[in-house]
């Protein structure tokens, strides 16, 4: 196997990684809303450490997204 | 053909060499100094009137003044308020970078590594010597939770020393990356738009429309998000734990 065929395999496999954020931002804002719905006076203080949340569960994306990126185009 | 990573390049727009170091005044350090420019004008201009029923202008200033107080205040506490003015520094400036690369034709100076990293690497050590100035080597149990068997420890403590020094890596891939990542996205759909033509090229058009409205509220989220994390490393280097 030559090395471009190697780098798009592994950029495709690094984006595996996705499916996990995507279970984890769900989670966030079911939570949320759940939450929400329980007690709907404490809506300011639970959104913005969801929206925190959801930013720190974002970036693990981009992680993802940056090593696939790195296979494509540094190696 | 224009590829969608062209957005990105460096452009030097004066040249200039110190001590044979390339120091020129790029396309970035343009959109810096606006940035930085826009930003004092909002504050000196809007708290020029003082007035104590706020107008406009005025509200805005107060506004992202109590915003950024707030969060020092809920995350680092008291010991946090001679901080304020670094992660308020911190905010403004990242909050203004990323929204002025909304501006089309615009360069957004966050989207590259070796500005975030920089701010990132600042925090980091500026974290750390402050948590050794004020505790010594005691500083050093923040790797050690309490309560915890010394079979575990053993574990736990190299994860714990790993995950703290990757933090600047973290804090500078997550704003870099998510600039980046926008972008690019814009500019493909933006091909698109052009390839599909009159006929069909309104739907990528109406998806550019509403991600680019999505990427002004990330573009203020990562420069919250930078914001409260550093808030929350102070926190850990002042309070160790408590």
């Amino acid at each position: 196997m030559d090395a471009s065929a190697a780098k798009l395999i592994g950029a495709g496999l690094a984006t595996i990684a996705l499916a996990g954020v995507g279970v984890g931002i769900g989670n966030i804002f079911a939570t949320l809303v759940s939450s929400i719905a329980r007690n709907p006076a404490a809506r300011d203080q639970v959104f913005g450490i969801g929206i925190l949340g959801f930013a720190l569960t974002e970036a693990v994306a981009l992680y993802a997204l940056l090593t696939s990126f790195l296979l494509l185009f540094t190696f | 053909m224009h590829s969608p990573m062209e957005q990105f390049e460096i452009k030097r727009l004066l040249h200039l060499n110190l001590f044979g170091i390339d120091a020129s005044f790029t396309n970035s350090s343009t959109w810096m100094v606006i940035a930085v420019i826009l930003a004092t004008a909002v504050f000196v201009w809007g708290m020029r009137q003082r007035a104590l029923v706020p107008g406009r202008l005025q509200s805005v200033a107060e506004l992202g003044y109590e915003f950024v107080a707030g969060m020092v205040r809920d995350n680092v506490g008291d010991g946090g308020k001679k901080y304020f003015p670094f992660i308020l520094t911190l905010f403004i400036f990242i909050l203004f970078c990323n929204v002025l690369g909304m501006v089309p034709y615009s360069f957004t100076p966050t989207s590259h590594i070796v500005v975030t990293f920089a701010m990132a690497a600042f925090v980091f050590v500026g974290v750390t010597i402050i948590g050794f100035a004020r505790h010594g080597l005691h500083f050093l149990s923040l790797f050690v939770p309490k309560g915890v068997p010394f079979a575990l420890l053993l574990l736990l403590v190299p994860i714990e020393i790993i995950s703290y020094f990757i933090r600047p890596f973290s804090l500078s891939i997550r704003l870099f990356a998510n600039m980046l990542a926008g972008h690019t996205m814009l500019k493909v759909f933006g091909g698109f738009v052009v390839m599909l033509g009159i006929i069909g090229g309104w739907a990528p058009l109406a998806f550019i429309v509403v991600f680019t409205g999505l990427e002004l509220l990330i573009a203020f989220l990562q420069a919250y998000v930078f914001a409260i994390l550093t808030c929350l490393y102070l926190n850990d280097a002042v309070h160790l734990h408590h």
